[in-house]
């Protein structure tokens, strides 16, 4: 095996990058660490997942197949990520080109007292991504690579891949908005008007 | 006793239901009982079917399809109940409609003692997850039940099962 590289960005850098990016694309946030931080440029267009660990990519291709003519980002964390890994055989499988995956990397369970997750220990979620028939999967270690990943993330018009490796820092919980049925129905009035209460 | 029985009118009941009630999204899990439904859906154009690893990811694919605007239902057998039972706390929380259309394994003339635990534990299990539990038994109680529920979760935002009962759709004689 290949040396490990460590992720050397920032987490709420790479956030804040990907949050100035993201033009009208709908996101959603999978829980723990990258819900906080999605949280610290907070958007209708966000949907935060504050449970359900393991689902994210999956409420992505819901609503990837549900509005065709948007992007749609799912950002989420190598544990979520690796607890729901089927779903990226399901996303394959069905190949929407409206959908991103991106998963904030940084090796461990931060929220739980900072184990060593299992990309942490040669599995690579990328790999994993370009097994299940993901057209474009990557890793990303700088800010470069990270710059240019970004407009095709969020305005693209193929399913993507991207695992960005950052460092263990942790920042203090930043987002305030909890209430689960608060969050939907936020999301679905901005997206669908009226009809959201149809 | 029936045994294995052909499936009869009571599938393409549940599509003409489906299609009644605007779903656009339908997410399953194969199961015997499910084969000509799940066909019947993948031959229409307005429907994007999407097969699961897992339940749970139904679950949650159906989550997104509400967010998006469209509405949805999940195909299952009652062994992958189960598999649901964390990704139901977003159905609940957020207070999302979730149909969900469950043949039943493991309760009637069942020949896999494997599929009991499960099987046995369905409706509890379902009940103790938030989701409101419905059932129909006799082929002509199957369009009535699932238009019911649909009708319902669309219309309260609370999850509701249907349990097809393995009465309804027979079982393998083991003893031939």
């Amino acid at each position: 095996m290949a040396q490990r590289r460590e992720g050397t960005m920032d987490r709420r850098v790479v956030m804040g990058a990907m949050l100035a990016g993201r033009k009208d694309a709908l996101i959603v946030a999978g829980l723990g660490s990258t819900c906080y931080d999605a949280g610290t440029a907070d958007h209708p267009n966000t949907f935060y997942l504050w449970g359900g660990m393991g689902s994210a990519a999956m409420v992505g291709l819901g609503l990837a197949l549900a509005q065709p003519k948007r992007r749609v980002v799912v950002i989420t964390g190598d544990g979520e990520m690796l607890m729901g890994m089927g779903a990226l055989a399901t996303i394959g499988a069905k190949r929407p080109n409206n959908l991103a995956v991106v998963v904030v990397d940084n090796e461990h369970y931060a929220e739980t007292g900072m184990q060593p997750t299992h990309t942490h220990r040669g599995v690579s979620l990328a790999g994993v991504a370009k097994a299940c028939n993901f057209p474009t999967a990557e890793t990303i270690y700088t800010e470069r690579e990270l710059e240019a990943a970004i407009p095709e993330l969020f305005g693209g018009v193929k399913l993507m891949f991207a695992d960005i490796k950052v460092n263990t820092k942790r920042y203090p919980l930043s987002i305030r908005m909890r209430d689960g049925a608060h969050i939907k129905n936020r999301f679905r009035e901005n997206l669908l008007g009226q009809q959201a209460f149809d | 006793m029936t045994t294995e029985k052909p499936a009869g009118a009571w599938p393409a009941e549940i599509f003409d239901v489906l299609k009644k009630v605007n779903i656009e999204q339908i997410a399953y899990v194969p199961d015997a009982g499910h084969t000509q439904l799940i066909k019947a859906c993948e031959e229409d154009n307005s429907i994007s079917v999407v097969s699961l690893t897992s339940e749970e990811e139904g679950v949650a694919m159906l989550a997104g399809a509400w967010l998006g605007g469209q509405r949805g239902a999940l195909l299952m057998q009652s062994s992958g109940v189960g598999n649901c039972v964390n990704a139901l706390s977003i159905i609940q929380e957020c207070r999302f409609p979730l149909l969900m259309i469950v043949t039943m394994r493991g309760e009637w003339g069942e020949f896999n003692p494997w599929q009991l635990p499960m099987g046995q534990a369905t409706p509890q299990t379902l009940e103790q997850a938030g989701v409101i539990v419905q059932r129909a038994d006799k082929a002509e109680d199957v369009r009535d039940v699932v238009h019911a529920a649909a009708m319902m979760t669309f219309s309260s935002n609370r999850p509701i099962a249907v349990l097809l009962g393995q009465r309804l759709i027979g079982f393998k004689d083991w003893s031939k």
